[in-house]
């Protein structure tokens, strides 16, 4: 409680609060205390007006055209691409790709990369704690191809063991899809580590940053993972827009995803030959709008630090987490000493729905349910968690009012 | 008719009720109150045939026909869901498939519940209410037959 105390004056959270419109409405006649950033974060007013901005002042379809609109309108999303690659140090702007989401970026890469390399027998490595995004692609992948789909376990404390990574991988790994930090359990997996052992098998690795990417310093060269994916609505951008980050040889020997205008050079009905990267794997007119819009979420994180973000939010987590664990019969689901942003948990006699429920009605939006981790829950033995994920906007009045509202509601459900 | 009182008679009933409520505090407490005062279903008919899926709370339905009246047993794993279970089986409960059919539920909208039916609750009671008027669709094709 000192420490988050002490941390959270370096950040000034009132005047960010003030970007951000929608902090300002009620729910059920309670101010809105938004603890469901794991799920999307909200917006800036920056964001807000870059979206106004280009559908009123420049709105033109891309790359294509001549005239001064399709010029201001190519060169913002573009700006827009170098933006992102700065954000994940990126070696070069072509290795940017943008996609609807996280989601997309784990398809694409399962039906080029994985349908050109993967083969009967071969073996695919996942973690117990992916969220559903990253299991299905690659079950469907493996069920194609007759390949082998491996699971590395968790812990009771919600974390995997490099010593359960390294039995797993083996001569007949062709990737390893891991998440950085698990949306259920804000665990932060040991990537960089995970990334040599896989690569000293020859195996690829794709990290899914979706949750990472807003509260940790990415740097996919240090890194050194082969295939990075995030998506722009849970850094304070729009919904509807994803980035795919490959290493560049890997992207040119990919076979492409979907076919379409953008990502063809010549077409005659005999042949194509595609675009470069990274318009090979942009078909059709993409999302202008909400990628020129990303931007200006990207600028917003990086004017306030990442470094001061995280901060603040980690002094929430350990602030909320105390008082959490003040309560009876509460059990935090994921206790690494390593972790960001979410704070998982479940109330003995209490179903999380209903939790979920008597929150809302005092304007507290929490998630609850599995979080689109089935297995992980499963490997828990619980139907859900109650989850509270934190943004730079939230305060510790507002952790407060958290607390107040469950034992409120444990007065009455219990 | 069958039950002592019909069924808009019994949906007015509830609207009544909740009239009295001034905040959702009191009608949350009053529905918790129903939830953990409603009958508990016997393990025999918590099968999975029985089951209405949701996304994060399950809901178990049974249905019973006896001379031209359906009973209603039904439960849930979280207890909001149990006190409007509770509610929908006292408007529903012992009557005929035609009075059931014909019920238009309107009081989950008038006491303010119908985010509940809402896709985003996703807790079974949508699929609960479509449930109850199957059973008594299928119950009445059978004593047609």
């Amino acid at each position: 409680m000192i420490t988050a105390q002490k941390a959270i004056p370096v950040l000034d959270i009132e005047s960010i609060r003030n970007q951000f419109p929608v902090l300002k409405r009620t729910v059920k006649g309670k101010p809105l205390v938004y603890f469901d950033n794991a799920a999307t974060s909200q917006k800036p007013q920056v964001v807000i007006d870059a979206l106004v901005g280009y559908y009123s002042g420049f709105n033109a379809n891309i790359h294509r055209g001549i005239h001064s609109l399709a010029e201001e309108a190519t060169a913002a999303f573009e700006a827009t691409r170098d933006t992102v690659q700065q954000f994940i140090g990126a070696e070069k702007r072509e290795e940017i790709i943008f996609t609807k989401g996280t989601t997309e970026s784990i398809n694409l890469v399962a039906a080029t990369w994985g349908r050109a390399n993967v083969k009967n027998g071969d073996e695919i490595i996942i973690s117990a704690m992916e969220h559903h995004s990253n299991i299905v692609p690659w079950q469907l992948l493996c069920q194609e191809k007759g390949a082998l789909l491996k699971v590395i376990p968790v812990n009771d404390e919600g974390e995997i063991s490099l010593d359960d990574f390294k039995q797993l991988v083996n001569s007949r790994t062709k990737i390893v899809s891991i998440v950085h930090v698990s949306n259920a359990l804000g665990t932060i997996n040991p990537v960089k580590e995970m990334i040599e052992i896989a690569h000293k098998a020859g195996a690829v690795v794709f990290v899914d940053g979706a949750q990472s990417s807003v509260h940790l310093d990415i740097d996919v060269r240090d890194l050194d993972c082969d295939f990075f994916g995030f998506s722009a609505h849970k850094v304070y951008g729009p919904t509807g827009v994803g980035v795919l980050y490959g290493k560049k040889e890997i992207l040119e020997a990919m076979p492409v995803y979907m076919g379409g205008g953008e990502m063809i050079k010549d077409v005659t009905f005999e042949n194509t030959t595609y675009n470069e990267l990274p318009y090979k794997f942009e078909a059709g007119t993409p999302n202008i709008a909400d990628v020129v819009a990303f931007k200006a979420a990207l600028d917003f994180i990086t004017t306030i630090g990442k470094q001061n973000i995280a901060r603040h939010e980690n002094a929430l987590l350990a602030y909320a987490t105390e008082k959490l664990q003040q309560i009876p019969g509460v059990t935090v689901i994921g206790r690494s000493a390593h972790k960001t942003g979410v704070l998982s948990f479940v109330i003995k006699g209490v179903h999380p729905q209903d939790m979920g429920i008597m929150l809302d009605n005092n304007g507290i939006a929490v998630r609850t349910g599995h979080h689109c981790a089935q297995p992980l829950m499963a490997c828990y033995k619980i139907p859900g968690t109650i989850r509270a994920s934190f943004a730079v906007y939230n305060t510790v009045e507002e952790v407060d009012a958290l607390i107040a509202g469950i034992n409120k509601a444990l007065r009455v459900l219990l | 008719m069958s039950g002592s009182m019909s069924i808009p008679q019994t949906e007015q009933e509830i609207i009544d009720e909740f009239a009295l409520f001034d905040s959702w505090d009191d009608k949350y407490e009053y529905i918790i109150d129903l939830g953990k005062k409603l009958a508990v279903l016997d393990d025999e008919y918590k099968t999975d045939n029985n089951k209405v899926r949701g996304c994060q709370s399950t809901v178990w339905l049974a249905a019973f026909y006896n001379n031209g009246i359906i009973t209603f047993k039904a439960e849930s794993d979280a207890v909001i869901v149990k006190g409007l279970i509770s509610m929908l089986i006292r408007v529903l409960s012992d009557h005929t498939p035609d009075e059931i059919l014909d019920a238009k539920l309107d009081f989950i909208q008038k006491i303010g519940m119908t985010s509940h039916l809402a896709q985003t609750r996703s807790n079974g009671l949508l699929s609960m209410v479509r449930q109850m008027k199957n059973y008594a669709l299928a119950f009445k094709a059978k004593t047609e037959n």
